[in-house]
């Protein structure tokens, strides 16, 4: 799928993933050229095939919007080298399906996160959050923000969510957080995959046998009462997805998000004098991160139009979220970060039929840390050079390994 | 101004719940939309135009 009109410039033959502009919160810098010039080029991903590249907001809009679309090798398979693009699509991976048996599971799950429901979660969430933070102050000497903060709180709400035992909550957040740490090692990854398939499977058999007033209880009882029936693999798959999809990008966002606050001492500032600032904060901190960072893969599956470029039926697109996410004619000044944007209108949790499910949990999460972090920790500081801390820039979401951070204790106040 | 859902498109995202939620609700047994006001006042149609421009499956439609 090679064949293409438009011409790219001579060094740019290649999907670029590298942020060399020496900010760090910053997307490659040649994700502004894509957007400056014509068309959709097509350029060479890492997994080994061309990819027509849709980097302008109007545009990504456009292809994620379109049903001439297959997600069947998504989200970013476009990036690993030697990933699979015609991997059979396991049943229950919402993520990967497309047409109606999609919108079948979408719409057995969506109940579970309409913005009502997810609101009656807030006090749990607010609860946990100013758990966290008490356990944190309680504390002397400098702690990593990542491990102790940024991916228990997310975990736990996803235990809430699926309706996990209090009894095995901290077994399963150790190893979620080894499946998610990109610092794990082969072994401990593999260990840890096989511990939360085997805790998923059993948590959906029990679920099975005794429906509870949790997600998985609900969405079993739905199910059956609908005529839809889900199989033990299709509950598991989607539980995972869930966990994966749940835990680790709200984790990257609250270590990133709070990296990227500090460095901006006018912007926090502002949301610690008025945590009602997180709302329009949470939405432009999405937009500014964009943390899936090489944007999402889909195959043509018909002949559309993007622009005034045709794409034909079998070729690759790759919309890219963090370079529409700082198109200027849509978000004036975009690699600013201006907490009070209404910048809901962006595009890190997609667009089109595969837009995040979760969504409203993810901002009510956020919400709740931005409102609550800076509040009860204002001097809260890096207990590091900021050269010191490392990036995940290689992985499919993006984010900070470890966030070292400190602050004043108030007997040192004395 | 006049509104206009397709609830077969909808794909529960929730957004215009959050944009207009005098205008927007979301049905409890699926999560897909439900227009609460057909002809939204002066007052509401800056926040249903944003809830249209926000919904991810073009199933907002407003006519002015």
């Amino acid at each position: 799928m090679s064949e293409t009109t438009v011409d790219t410039p001579a060094d740019l033959a290649t999907f670029p993933t590298a942020r060399d502009s020496g900010c760090p919160f910053d997307p490659p810098a040649e994700y502004a050229e894509l957007r400056a010039q014509e068309g959709t080029p097509a350029l060479a991903c890492p997994v080994g095939v061309d990819a027509r590249v849709v980097s302008r907001y109007a545009d990504v809009r456009a292809m994620l919007g379109d049903p001439n679309l297959s997600s069947h090798a998504a989200p970013s398979t476009h990036v690993v080298a030697g990933g699979l693009l015609d991997r059979p699509v396991a049943p229950g991976s919402l993520l990967n399906m497309d047409g109606p048996g999609h919108a079948r599971l979408r719409r057995l799950l969506t109940p579970e996160f309409t913005v009502k429901r997810i609101q009656a979660m807030r006090p749990y969430v607010q609860g946990l959050v100013d758990d966290h933070l008490d356990a944190l102050l309680a504390r002397t000497g400098p702690v990593d923000l990542v491990a102790d903060f940024a991916l228990p709180i997310p975990s736990l709400v996803i235990c809430e969510l699926l309706g996990v035992d209090y009894a095995d909550r901290d077994r399963f957040q150790e190893q979620t957080a080894v499946l998610i740490g990109t610092n794990s090692d082969p072994a401990a990854l593999e260990q840890a995959n096989l511990e939360v398939v085997g805790f998923m499977t059993q948590l959906v058999l029990t679920k099975l046998a005794a429906p509870g007033d949790d997600l998985l209880g609900r969405l079993i009882v739905r199910a059956r009462e609908s005529g839809q029936e889900l199989s033990v693999e299709e509950l598991v798959t989607l539980g995972i997805t869930l966990l994966i999809a749940g835990h680790e990008t709200t984790a990257n966002m609250i270590g990133l998000s709070t990296l990227a606050l500090l460095r901006q001492p006018g912007q926090l500032a502002a949301l610690r004098a008025d945590p009602g600032l997180a709302g329009t904060a949470v939405d432009e901190m999405l937009r500014y991160l964009s943390i899936v960072q090489f944007g999402v893969l889909r195959q043509a599956t018909g002949d559309l139009t993007i622009g005034d470029e045709t794409i034909r039926a079998g070729e690759w697109l790759v919309a890219v979220l963090s370079a529409g996410n700082r198109d200027e004619s849509v978000f004036p000044d975009p690699d600013r970060i201006d907490l009070k944007r209404e910048a809901t209108a962006h595009l890190a949790f997609g667009y089109g039929i595969h837009q995040c499910l979760g969504q409203q949990l993810a901002r009510v999460e956020l919400q709740e840390v931005f409102a609550r972090l800076h509040q009860r920790i204002p001097t809260l500081r890096l207990a590091v050079p900021f050269e010191e801390i490392e990036f995940k820039n290689d992985a499919l979401v993006y984010g900070v390994r470890a966030l070292p951070v400190t602050w004043d204790r108030e007997e040192d106040d004395r | 101004m006049k509104v206009r859902i397709d609830v077969d498109a909808c794909v529960g995202a929730g957004q215009c719940v959050l944009a207009a939620p005098d205008v927007f609700d979301q049905r409890d047994e699926d999560g897909m939309v439900v227009l609460l006001l057909e002809e939204p006042p002066a007052e509401l149609e800056a926040a249903t135009e944003h809830a249209a421009l926000l919904c991810p499956a073009l199933a907002i439609v407003v006519d002015r």
